[in-house]
């Protein structure tokens, strides 16, 4: 009789969830949080971190020097705190940078590397795996601080302005901008929640989450990496790596999310 | 004496505009600057060559935070409504079976795909609507199909009173830009994303009182 009552309560539950269609999502949606959450209890993106710190001090390249001496922006080989403020402004390079676009220089300017034949490596490969483990220490170095991106130079402000035009860009063959999935809060592709990156999305939202490890392929993502891949999604030909739309894309997004905290290197599905 | 005061200010505003323009590119400038910056970012890939990048008047007018102005909004409605290609033999309905398989694969068009033909292609549906009620994974951005025929009051696909409905829903497939010139729904038919009869089969989904999201 009991355990009559308790399958008719079960049932009675269940066909409110099949009644109720956002009760059945959010219950989903969160069986994918406390998934995360599990996840977070070891992170591989630590065996990066611990890789990057690990390049960043040795002695590499023609020049065979470390990157020691590295400008992140706030003064060689400053890397505390550079995170929350790239996209910024480089003298030297004359460019707004992102991180990664600028680790490819300090690379060439200190120890000799080729830019350019870093910049064509494909991601996971050959030094382009080095950039990725060294923006995932770097972006660990600023975990919990929060994004601040520098605006005072007329290049960041310029930068912003292409970054916000790339962003509502549409092109290819389904009409696609970042804004068609990107704009508007509480959306979802699938299950798969969509931050507003038209504004500040919450701490440890979106831009506050890059880099990242997928557990889905087992790969650490960059930023330049989770952009590719947007690109090919929202079917647009293939952005070159640390091209301008992509770095005005990160200051667009990266003063947009002013004030929310870093977790990166997060991880995700 | 009035007008010639009148004249001074008008000037003097003319020139601090020039002086701005000089300091800080204007929003059109930027616009143009945006646009070059696009082209030199991308490169060929596999199918998604870099032509993608090329705008028509309906990308172009919905590429800013702003919506475009009623006339040019209405200027691309009419182009594509003046477009729209209507099935031969007025083959509207296809198999609902066929249209489901088509709403649940978002296969197509990237990089990593070796073709861009339709057969090769899905529909993407269930990425941005709930269709039918067993699909709990489905994607908010567009407006719920669930129960779409029905709910429009279609019993038979071929009566003459569903010929509106039937109409209408082949025109939003073919083109979404027919009814709102910045729909964030790709074109199926108008890009050749999908073919006719592809888009009966989902026409068959959400119209066919046999489907399971009339049920």
């Amino acid at each position: 009789m009991t355990k009559q009552r308790f399958t008719l309560a079960a049932a009675a539950v269940l066909a409110l969830a099949a009644t109720n269609a956002a009760w059945a999502q959010k219950s989903a949606a969160d069986g994918i949080a406390e998934y995360r959450k599990m996840l977070e209890d070891g992170n591989p993106a630590e065996l990066f971190e611990a890789k990057g710190a690990e390049l960043w001090v040795t002695k590499r390249g023609p020049k065979n020097v470390s990157l020691a001496q590295c400008d992140l922006g706030k003064g060689p080989g400053v890397v505390k705190g550079a995170f929350v403020e790239l996209p910024r402004y480089f003298a030297d390079t004359k460019k707004v940078q992102d991180l990664e676009s600028r680790l490819v220089s300090c690379m060439e300017m200190l120890q000799g590397f080729n830019a350019a034949e870093i910049a064509k490596t494909p991601f996971g490969r050959g030094e382009m795996a080095n950039v990725t483990a060294m923006a995932t220490w770097i972006a660990a170095e600023s975990r919990g601080m929060r994004f601040n991106l520098p605006q005072g130079h007329a290049e960041e402000n310029h930068s912003y302005e292409i970054g916000k035009r790339a962003f509502f860009y549409r092109g290819g063959p389904m009409d696609f901008s970042c804004a068609s999935c990107h704009s508007v809060d509480g959306q979802r592709i699938r299950l798969q929640d969509l931050p507003n990156l038209t504004k500040n999305p919450g701490d440890g939202i979106g831009f506050a989450a890059w880099p990242a490890y997928r557990v889905s392929n087992g790969q650490m993502w960059s930023m330049q990496l989770r952009l590719n891949d947007c690109f090919r999604q929202q079917r647009f030909p293939y952005p070159g790596f640390g091209s301008e739309a992509t770095v005005a894309l990160g200051t667009y997004m990266g003063v947009n999310a002013k004030g929310a905290e870093s977790i990166a290197p997060a991880i995700k599905r | 004496m009035k007008k010639e005061t009148f004249t001074f200010a008008a000037l003097g505003a003319a020139l601090l505009a020039v002086a701005g323009c000089a300091s800080t590119p204007s929003s059109s400038d930027l616009d143009r600057e945006a646009a070059a910056v696009m082209k030199a970012s991308f490169r060929d890939q596999g199918i998604a060559k870099t032509d993608r990048l090329n705008q028509d008047l309906g990308q172009a007018a919905c590429s800013s935070d702003k919506p475009p102005s009623d006339a040019v909004a209405q200027q691309v409605m009419d182009q594509a409504r003046a477009a729209v290609k209507w099935p031969a033999g007025g083959q509207y309905i296809g198999d609902w079976r066929e249209g489901e398989k088509l709403a649940q694969n978002g296969r197509g068009m990237t990089w990593t795909d070796a073709s861009a033909a339709a057969k090769d292609n899905g529909g993407s549906c269930y990425n941005c609507h709930q269709i039918g009620k067993a699909e709990i994974s489905y994607g908010t951005i567009g407006p719920s199909l669930y129960n779409y025929g029905k709910n429009r009051g279609v019993t038979d696909v071929a009566a003459p009173t569903a010929q509106p409905i039937v109409e209408y829903t082949w025109m939003k497939i073919w083109n979404g830009k027919t009814y709102n010139a910045c729909s964030n729904m790709p074109r199926f038919g108008h890009m050749g994303l999908l073919d006719e009869k592809q888009i009966a089969n989902v026409m068959a989904l959400l119209l066919d009182p046999k489907s399971p999201v009339n049920q």
